[in-house]
C-alpha cells in the first residue's frame, strides 16, 4: 500500500504541496526578512528524516533586506548540486525561541526512490522497526 | 520592476496624466526636500530630475504596453570633498524606492575594506555578502578608485571588480550602484577599467560651494542643532569661509561643519567664564562673533588644529 505516491520526501513546510516556484520562495522569504529572521541555505543527498542537520551552503545570511540575495544562493546551490536535496531554513535569533522556525524544501532530486522497512528480529519473537533509503546504499556524492 | 501582469492595458487613444502619476509617487516632495535641504548643486539636481522624469515616463509607457528596457541606472559622483556625495547617495535610494525602481530603498555604504579580502579565496565570499546586503536598495561605493591598484598585480581588488561587473549587469533589476570619489582619481581608475565606464550610465560631477552656499549651509546645518548666528557672527563666519577657502585641506561642508563644531566648543568655554550671568535661552541658542574670530584662522592665517588636516587628508 502507497500512502505517499512518487515517494517524496515529506519534510519541512509545504512538503505535501506541489514544488514552490520561485515566485512563491520569493514570498515566503520575504515573510520571514519582515520578522527579521535569518536565512539560509543548506543541502543534502541522505533524506532520512532524522537527518536534521544538512550542509550549509555558505553562511546563513543575516542583515539583509531583500529576498533577492537569498534567492540568488538557492539557484547558486541548485546549480551546484542539482540532484540534491536543498532546502531553506529562517533562524530566529528572539530570546527564548534561538531556533530555527522555518524550513522548507526548495529542490529535490529527479528520482526519489524512496524507503524500505527493514525488520530487525530480537529477542523471543520482538520485531524492531526501521526505514532505510534506497538511495544512501550508495556512497555519498553518488546518490541521485 | 513592478508587477505589469495585472495591470490592464490602455487603449491606444486614451490619455494618460503625467501629474497625476508624479503626485501618486510622491517625488514632488522628495524634490521640494531636495531644494530645501541640499544648497547649490545645480547640475546635480538637474540630473536627479531627468532621471526622475524617465522613470515616470516609464511607468506611463507600461500602461500602454510599451515594453522598454529597464534603464541602467547605475551612478558615478565626482567631486571635492565635502560636496555632498554621500548625502545625495542617500537621498537618490529614496528616490528610486518611490519610483518603484529599487524595492526596498536602503543604503548600504562600503568603501574597499568591506570588498576586498586579505588572502585569495576572501575576496569573493566578501564580495558577494555586500551585494546581496544591498539587493532591493542601492550600494555606495565610496573612495571607490581605492578598488584598482594597479601598482600592485596581485591585488584582489580586481576581482571584486569583476564580480561587481558581473552583478551591474546580470542583477541590474536588483540593485543600483553608486560610485563616488575625487574626480581626477577616478577618471584613472575608469580608465584603466573600461568595463566599469560603459556599464555607469550617469556621471554627475559635484561642483564645489561657493562662499555664500557654504554660509546657508552653515545656517541651516545650526538651525538643525537648534543653534543660531548673532548677527555679527554670521558676518564673522562668512569671512571665515573665505579665509579659509584659501587654506590647504578645504573640504567644503565638512570644513564648515568643522568650523562650527569648533564655534561651539568656544560658545560653551564662553558661557562658563560668565559664570555669575544668570543664562537665558537665547544665550544658549547663540553664536557670537567672537567664538567665530577666535579660530586661528584669523590670527595667523594657519588652521585650527591639526585633527582637521589629517581628517582633510584622509578623506
Amino acid at each position: 500500500m502507497m500512502t505517499n505516491q512518487g515517494n517524496r520526501v515529506t519534510q519541512g513546510q509545504f512538503s505535501f504541496l506541489p514544488d514552490l516556484t520561485d515566485a512563491q520562495i520569493t514570498a515566503q522569504i520575504k515573510y520571514a526578512l519582515g520578522k527579521d529572521w535569518a536565512l539560509s541555505v543548506e543541502y543534502t543527498d541522505d533524506p532520512h528524516p532524522r537527518n536534521t542537520y544538512w550542509e550549509m551552503f555558505g553562511n546563513p545570511m543575516f542583515d539583509l533586506k531583500d529576498p533577492a540575495g537569498i534567492l540568488l544562493e538557492v539557484n547558486n546551490c541548485r546549480k551546484t548540486y542539482p540532484n540534491h536535496y536543498i532546502r531553506v531554513i529562517a533562524f530566529s535569533a528572539v530570546r527564548g525561541v534561538e531556533s530555527v522556525t522555518m524550513s522548507y524544501i526548495v529542490n529535490r532530486p529527479k528520482k526519489e526512490p524512496g524507503f524500505s522497512l527493514v525488520r530487525q528480529e530480537t529477542e523471543g519473537r520482538c520485531i524492531r522497526y526501521t526505514i532505510h533509503s534506497y538511495a544512501t546504499d550508495k556512497p555519498e556524492g553518488e546518490r541521485y | 520592476m513592478s508587477d505589469t501582469d495585472n495591470i490592464t492595458v490602455l487603449p491606444d487613444d486614451m490619455s494618460v496624466d503625467l501629474d497625476a502619476e508624479l503626485n501618486a509617487s510622491n517625488v514632488q516632495e522628495i524634490f521640494d526636500k531636495l531644494d530645501r535641504e541640499l544648497i547649490g548643486l545645480k547640475p546635480v539636481k538637474t540630473r536627479i530630475r531627468e532621471i526622475a522624469a524617465l522613470l515616470l515616463v516609464d511607468r506611463l509607457r507600461k500602461r500602454f504596453a510599451l515594453t522598454s528596457e529597464t534603464p541602467t541606472l547605475h551612478m558615478n559622483f565626482t567631486g571635492n570633498p565635502g560636496t555632498g556625495k554621500t548625502t545625495v547617495a542617500l537621498r537618490m535610494a529614496e528616490i528610486l524606492h518611490r519610483l518603484d525602481y529599487v524595492r526596498t530603498g536602503h543604503l548600504v555604504s562600503v568603501t574597499r575594506d568591506d570588498l576586498v579580502g586579505q588572502y585569495i579565496g576572501h575576496t569573493a565570499p566578501k564580495t558577494k555578502e555586500v551585494i546581496k546586503k544591498a539587493m532591493g536598495g542601492v550600494l555606495f561605493i565610496d573612495e571607490a578608485y581605492y578598488l584598482y591598484k594597479p601598482e600592485n598585480e596581485r591585488d584582489y581588488g580586481a576581482e571584486s571588480i569583476e564580480i561587481l561587473l558581473q552583478v551591474m549587469e546580470n542583477n541590474r533589476d536588483d540593485l543600483v550602484v553608486i560610485l563616488a570619489g575625487y574626480k581626477d582619481r577616478m577618471d584613472k581608475f575608469f580608465h584603466s577599467n573600461p568595463g566599469m565606464r560603459s556599464r555607469i550610465a550617469h556621471h554627475v560631477d559635484f561642483p564645489d560651494y561657493s562662499p555664500e552656499e557654504l554660509l546657508h549651509i552653515a545656517k541651516l546645518m545650526l538651525a538643525a542643532q537648534n543653534y543660531r548666528f548673532s548677527p555679527d557672527a554670521e558676518k564673522a563666519f562668512f569671512q571665515y569661509i573665505q579665509l579659509r577657502m584659501k587654506l590647504e585641506h578645504f573640504a567644503n561642508a565638512r570644513s564648515v561643519r568643522n568650523a562650527l563644531d569648533r564655534a561651539r566648543l568656544r560658545q560653551a568655554n564662553r558661557l562658563f567664564a560668565s559664570k555669575n550671568k544668570a543664562l537665558k535661552k537665547i544665550d544658549l541658542i547663540t553664536l557670537e562673533a567672537e567664538d567665530i574670530l577666535a579660530s586661528r584662522v584669523f590670527t595667523d592665517g594657519m588652521l585650527d588644529n591639526e585633527s582637521e588636516v589629517n581628517i582633510a587628508a584622509q578623506k
